[in-house]
């Protein structure tokens, strides 16, 4: 490996390296504004200036590549100097009003000016001024305070794939805007609010609402959708204020996605505090006592298989699991979790997870994406396809519709005809997809609701097993599920546990075969209230508890400790930052208390039971954040049927998908501009 | 210099006309084709061209489709840089340089004189609706400073009298000849000295 001397230490660095990245391989810092690791590099800012031996002028680290034998300096008076001009003329224009700016305690501009700045400004003309720009409602503008780093116009061309940002004009009047003023149309947009080394962009729900260091910071996880992006959650007091991306290059690199971090506010609003009775048609106040014994006399008066219980989108593995022993305890079967009836086959891990690894499609070469929209569906494993696309140009191909995904792909059927004959080499997508050495083919939860969805799974399994392209190093199978909860409840066994019926949950719902709904935390299942008794017991006022008789309060996944798994069956811990609010409980907990009315004696879990429990129950379990061991099967028996339909990818109301981030305001109100944006057709 | 505004009656539509379409085609050809989106600049400057010397917004969108560049995109050239007026401009369009040597040689004086009669203002078009002006940075004539560009013409070795001749002869719409008004030819020297037996300029 080729050598640099960084401070007189030699060091060995990789070939393509920039002098920046070597000189953090020496553990020297470089004080950088433009420069960001998982962008392109600009060199606009000068800020990383370092003293390169037999060159008259200092070079910009970031941008010039490290070659052998270069004796870089960086702690010379010489790369002082430098960096005090390029920080007085950062600072020329730039505005003293750290006191009022939300960045201020975490601004780049700020901490970089401590160190490596002079202590007066030389400046005494008149600053210039520029207007505020409109970028939508969850970008907050202060353009004075723009530094020009082009990081936010290069994020939104190659990350977010929606080139709306730009810089208008030149020198001294150039302008960071979006076209016209536009709001970005992008699903991570968010993001260059964290990209923006000073505070030109911030926040705009988390306007003045804090200071960074006032704020307790608890990393956890996102339930929002099934990708498990890791979060920090950033609490005051009771309220959680905001939640930012942590660096995972597994999952979600330094992204997430704008629900993910604007639903926050929607914890605040729409909250279950006490219990609810259902009395003369009205929902009223009531005590847990009253509330429990209430479900109790119910649950007596009915016969076990009469009871059905059917959990949300964001339970954790501990509450759906004791969920899944209170339902032993009454002896009911009855247990569910899908929204909607799609094929799933629990037998095997293989079956329901993203086995190809969100890391992983970054080796891919060639992509199929089955009845799914994974930019609404999983957004950030949707800038990871992007990312690959933009790198190395794969094809990537489609069954159905999904409307724009940021990059260019081929639409090459739209019906079940089409998979069969690919799965019967009679379409001419079947040689490329023979011909790629690592395929994925992304089936999804539109595809899998079709009559025909369990053909077009197993069908589509049989044909990469067939052709070894399900092997120790690769498997291309991948199922997209839209819920956090999804692949956990799965490995729990929830499904599996069901004694072979005749009927599914689905029809029994549907022929009103049950007297009493347990939801646990569900308000997307659709079906029309009869006469049944339906307890809701969650922490939002949403669909559920619309339709309730009893309503048990308890707490979301910012305010409990739990697992979950994501798509890639990658269990992951999600933290306890806040408080349930009010009477709220936890889930376990609430169960507990009705086991005990119920006069069970041998039954009492605590949590920690429960998540060991979890962790033994969970197949092909490696170790908390880990991917899970990989399982290889070779055969397929299962038979299934097929039915000529057409795959329509349904369309998912992005900022509506759960109750939290129904609740929100924030939401709202982008999905108002968006479905503006879609009726008047002024879209790029 | 300040940043351009756009302006705010803008037409609905732009095409190019056929004559400028087969223009296009001749200007796309000279780049590859998978690099189109190089040909924004020509293709803004013939749009300007067409549309009486500026660049409504439609235009913008119509190349940026005809490329298949982002809006964004197109706009930013558009704004970058300053010979596409992003606002109608009178159909005698004035650029007074007022660069170091053209300002040393009176460009200030040529200045005052457009502010008081074609407009107070820069950018502004005159009562009369039929000239504009604006500064503008070295136009590379230096050598006959001070000078103007009326549309397409250089009118140089400019003075007060001569200017306020010129200017007056655009408001009636009656432009007097481009080149200098010092009675050069081209760029030719005036007075010819002898130096030691050696002709110099």
């Amino acid at each position: 490996m080729p050598k640099i001397t960084i401070n007189g230490k030699e060091i060995e660095f990789e070939k393509g390296m920039t002098v920046l990245q070597a000189c953090e391989l020496a553990d020297v810092e470089i004080p950088r504004f433009c420069y960001h690791e998982k962008l392109s590099i600009a060199g606009n800012c000068r800020m990383c200036l370092v003293e390169l031996e037999k060159s008259p002028k200092p070079i910009a680290s970031c941008a010039m590549p490290a070659a052998e034998g270069m004796n870089i300096k960086t702690n010379t008076t010489f790369v002082e100097k430098a960096r005090k001009g390029v920080m007085e003329f950062l600072l020329a224009n730039h505005p003293l009003d750290c006191p009022v700016c939300d960045q201020g305690g975490e601004c780049d501009l700020q901490d970089q000016s401590l160190y490596y700045g002079v202590d007066k400004s030389r400046f005494v003309e008149n600053k210039r001024d520029v207007k505020e720009k409109y970028m939508g409602p969850l970008i907050k503008t202060q353009m004075t305070r723009c530094i020009h780093c082009t990081r936010c116009v290069r994020f939104a061309t190659e990350v977010a794939g929606v080139p709306e940002i730009g810089a208008i004009g030149r020198g001294e009047n150039m302008e960071i805007t979006t076209y016209l003023e536009k709001s970005m149309e992008s699903e991570l947009s968010a993001n260059v609010i964290d990209l923006c080394p000073v505070g030109a962009l911030t926040s705009k729900p988390y306007a003045f609402e804090a200071r960074p260091w006032e704020l307790k910071k608890t990393e956890s996880v996102d339930v929002m959708d099934a990708v498990g992006s890791n979060i920090r959650v950033d609490t005051y007091n009771w309220e959680v204020k905001r939640i930012l991306p942590r660096l995972n290059n597994e999952i979600n690199e330094e992204w997430i996605s704008d629900k993910t971090r604007y639903s926050c506010d929607g914890l605040l609003k729409q909250r279950l505090d006490v219990p609810y009775i259902k009395k003369n048609n009205k929902l009223q106040k009531s005590t847990w006592d009253e509330a429990i014994n209430l479900l109790v006399d119910k649950i007596q008066s009915v016969q076990p298989n009469e009871i059905a219980g059917h959990i949300g989108d964001m339970i954790n593995m501990e509450n759906a699991l004791s969920f899944k022993k209170f339902f032993k305890t009454l002896k009911s079967e009855n247990l569910e979790f899908r929204e909607k009836n799609f094929y799933i086959n629990p037998d095997e891990k293989m079956n329901y997870i993203f086995n190809s690894s969100i890391a992983g499609i970054e080796d891919t070469d060639l992509i199929l994406l089955v009845g799914t929209n994974p930019r609404h569906e999983a957004s950030i494993l949707n800038a990871r396809i992007r990312k690959t696309f933009v790198q190395k140009k794969i094809p990537i191909f489609s069954i159905g519709n999904p409307g724009d995904l940021t990059y260019e792909y081929e639409i090459i059927g739209d019906s079940t005809e089409d998979i069969k004959k690919i799965v019967n080499k009679e379409h001419d997508f079947s040689q490329k997809l023979l011909s790629a050495k690592k395929p994925i083919i992304i089936i999804g939860e539109s595809a899998l609701e079709l009559k025909s969805g369990g053909y077009i799974f197993e069908e589509f399994k049989r044909f990469l097993i067939k052709n070894n392209l399900i092997n120790e190093n690769w498997n291309g199978l991948n199922t997209l599920v839209q819920n956090a909860s999804t692949v956990g409840l799965l490995d729990l066994k929830i499904l599996q546990d069901k004694k072979e019926k005749s009927s599914s949950f689905f029809d029994d719902l549907k022929n009103r075969k049950f007297k009493l709904l347990y939801l646990l935390g569900s308000d997307n299942l659709e079906f029309q209230k009869n006469d049944e008794f339906i307890v809701y017991q969650g922490s939002h006022g949403d669909r559920g508890a619309e339709i309730a008789d009893l309503i048990l309060p308890s707490a979301t996944y910012t305010e409990q400790n739990g697992l979950y798994e994501n798509l890639e069956g990658r269990i992951q811990e999600c933290k306890k930052a806040s408080y349930p609010i009010g009477e709220a409980l936890e889930d376990w907990k609430i169960f507990n208390q009705i086991i005990k009315k119920l006069g069970s004696k041998d039954y009492k879990v605590n949590f920690d039971e429960l998540r060991k429990e979890v962790l033994e129950t969970a197949p092909n379990f490696s170790s908390i954040n880990e991917l899970p061991k990989k399982s290889v099967i070779k055969t397929n028996n299962i038979e299934t049927s097929f039915f000529s339909e057409k795959i329509f990818v349904r369309e998912l109301d992005y900022y509506y998908t759960n109750s939290i981030s129904r609740s929100s305001k924030t939401m709202s109100e982008c999905r108002q501009i968006r479905q503006k944006i879609k009726k008047d057709g002024t879209n790029n | 210099m300040s940043v351009k505004k756009v302006y705010d009656k803008q037409p609905k539509e732009f095409k190019f006309s056929d004559e400028n379409l087969k223009k296009v085609e001749e200007i796309l050809k000279r780049y590859p084709k998978k690099n189109k989106k190089s040909a924004v600049m020509p293709l803004l400057y013939l749009a300007q061209r067409q549309n009486d010397n500026w660049i409504p917004l439609a235009a913008m969108k119509y190349i940026a489709n005809y490329l298949a560049m982002p809006y964004i995109s197109v706009y930013e050239v558009a704004t970058f840089y300053t010979m596409y007026n992003l606002a109608p401009v009178g159909k005698h369009f004035i650029q007074v340089c007022t660069t170091t040597p053209c300002l040393l040689r009176g460009a200030d004086k040529i200045v005052k004189l457009c502010k008081e009669n074609i407009s107070p203002n820069e950018n502004e078009i005159s009562k009369k609706g039929n000239c504009s002006w604006m500064e503008v940075e070295c136009l590379g004539a230096c050598v006959s400073a001070p000078m103007v560009q009326i549309n397409d013409d250089y009118y140089e070795d400019l003075d007060e009298k001569s200017t306020k001749e010129i200017l007056i002869s655009l408001i009636k719409d009656k432009p007097l000849k481009p080149g200098s008004y010092r009675g050069r030819k081209n760029t030719s020297p005036e007075k010819i000295s002898i130096i030691n037996g050696e002709k110099h300029a």
